[in-house]
């Protein structure tokens, strides 16, 4: 379980996260919404401990993650898998060594380990025989699916997914939500997932959390949320432009 | 608003203040990366495969430069000093100023500014362009520890790469002097290569190697410090790399003066 207690961080003089709670239930997969610039990024990067609240903990099954440092916060990351939102994928190996590279390296794998397995995460998100081809060859959204097979590719506990269909055309958006849907009923790993596919996301989310203006204002079942008597929430993911737009 | 005097008094000792705890911090961040990066080198496991690579982006690459650089610099010593030797009528001891000049300062020297410039500031780019796109942070929440795939293999080669530049540098150099001295101004060769190898010492050499190995370290230090410390976008890599272009060349400068004032 992800435990989120009063997270507050400031960039500077901009407030971007104001006391922000939420509860990650183990082996659920939650998706976090809200307006673009709204900290949705900022929220996850201290999730996997990549910046330091002002103020507030995460705490991950206990562990309090925000206090970690050096190996004690390398084993609870041995658990992540993170698809960040650029993908963030090593430009100076091929596509098939980024997927390769967490299985040798973290994972310390053989070879013919780590083929198997390399051929199998790129074939599911569509992408066999392109594992030959550098990052910066390879359109956008075939970058995205290469980032997500190199974090689902070593069967992480906790994964981390930060819009990993933001940009795709909408058949894949579609076969991507199924191989998170499908690997999640495999392999039972908590997600916590930032997304923008209103509606899709309804199908494979447990539960759904709006961020706006620093913190979580609503958190339930799909179905509570798209029922939501909260202007703002009813607002977001109907998509309509009003005076949310000046918050 | 208004401030009670006093504080407007006060305002530029604490501007002062300020700027001089943020110089020290700044310090202190530079010196706990080169430990943190020294812990990464010493200890395993060690990153083989990408301490060839560095080799090969460090050292092999700039081999051309190397060559070219210790030529010319040989060939101008070579004449400068013998127009100025000849006026003393001792145009005999060329080898040993030539030798003595470039095995003691301008090899290091020189070799390091040219890597600098080379490849350092690729170094500070490629480093600076990894964190801009998040691939260090990638790194990072796999666990594993970006000193010890990025900046070690890189302080590392550097050890390595820089004596052999400069050795390279050095026999380059002696031979453009070779080449100016004898078959242009028409000094016997046995003059050239006998008084060289009377007046230079083991110790000229020695000085020359730890100055390498020292420049080695500086030079890859600065230029992983500054592309992992990088500002934000195209242009904070820009302004990172001129910076780790600098003050590399600062550094060397200053630390071949220190260096050589202490051991003579
Ligand atoms: N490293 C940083 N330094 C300063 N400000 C930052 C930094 N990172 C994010 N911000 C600011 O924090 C705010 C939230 O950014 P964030 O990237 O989390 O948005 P987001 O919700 O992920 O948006 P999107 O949906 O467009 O990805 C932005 O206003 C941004 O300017
Ligand atoms: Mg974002």
């Amino acid at each position: 379980m992800i435990t989120v207690e009063g997270l507050t961080k400031s960039f500077g003089r901009q407030p971007v996260l104001r006391q922000l709670d939420l509860e990650v239930p183990t082996g659920s997969v939650t998706v976090i919404i809200g307006r673009s610039g709204g900290g949705k990024s900022v929220f996850l990067k201290h999730l996997v401990g990549l910046l330091h609240p002002d103020a507030g903990r995460v705490l991950v099954d206990g562990a309090e993650i925000t206090r970690l440092r050096g190996r004690a916060l390398d084993a609870v990351r041995r658990r992540y898998g993170v698809v960040f939102q650029g993908g963030a994928l090593f430009d100076s190996m091929t596509c098939w060594d980024n997927v390769a590279f967490p299985l040798r390296e973290k994972l310390r794998l053989r070879r013919a380990e780590v083929g198997k397995r390399v051929e199998t995460a790129l074939a599911q998100v569509g992408l066999e025989g392109v594992g030959g081809k550098n990052p910066a060859e390879i359109s956008g959204g075939m970058r995205k699916r290469v980032a997500i097979a190199r974090a689902l590719v070593t069967e992480p506990e906790i994964v981390f997914f930060d819009e990993p269909t933001t940009g795709l055309d909408p058949i894949l958006v579609n076969t991507i939500h199924r191989l998170i849907q499908g690997l999640h009923r495999k392999l039972g790993f908590t997600a916590v997932m930032v997304s923008h596919e209103i509606p899709e996301i309804f199908e494979i989310a447990d539960t759904v959390a709006m961020l706006h203006e620093g913190r979580i204002v609503e958190v339930g079942t799909p179905a509570a949320i798209q029922a939501s008597a909260n202007p703002v929430v009813r607002q977001f993911i109907r998509g309509e432009p009003g005076n949310a737009e000046g918050h | 608003m208004t401030e009670p005097p006093l504080a407007l008094a006060l305002r530029p000792l604490d501007a002062l203040g300020r700027s001089a705890l943020s110089i020290v911090d700044a310090l202190g961040r530079f010196g706990t990366f080169l430990i943190q990066a020294l812990a990464a080198t010493l200890t395993p496991p060690f990153k083989i495969r990408a301490f060839v690579d560095r080799i090969n982006f460090i050292g092999y690459r700039s081999l051309l430069i190397i060559l070219l650089t210790g030529a010319f610099t040989g060939m101008v010593l070579g004449l400068q000093i013998y127009i100025t030797l000849s006026r003393f009528g001792s145009e005999a001891f060329l080898g040993p100023a030539v030798a003595l000049s470039i095995i003691r300062e301008l090899g290091p020297v020189l070799a390091a500014l040219m890597v600098t410039g080379r490849a350092g500031s690729a170094l500070t780019a490629e480093i600076g362009i990894m964190r801009i796109t998040e691939q260090i942070d990638a790194l990072t929440v796999m666990a594993l520890n970006p000193m010890r795939y990025l900046v070690a293999p890189s302080i590392l080669a550097g050890v390595v790469t820089f004596p052999l530049m400069t050795a390279l540098f050095d026999v380059i150099g002696i031979f453009g002097g070779y080449l100016v001295g004898v078959e242009l101004l028409g000094l016997s060769q046995g003059t050239y290569f006998g008084e060289m190898k009377t007046f230079v010492d083991l110790d000229d050499i020695m000085l020359g190697f730890w100055k390498s190995i020292s420049f080695g370290i500086i030079v890859t230090w600065v230029c992983t410090y500054k592309g992992f410390h990088v500002g934000h976008g195209a242009e904070g890599v820009a302004r990172a790399t001129t910076q780790a272009v600098v003050m590399s060349s600062v550094l060397i400068l200053v630390w071949d003066y220190f260096f050589g004032s202490v051991w003579r």
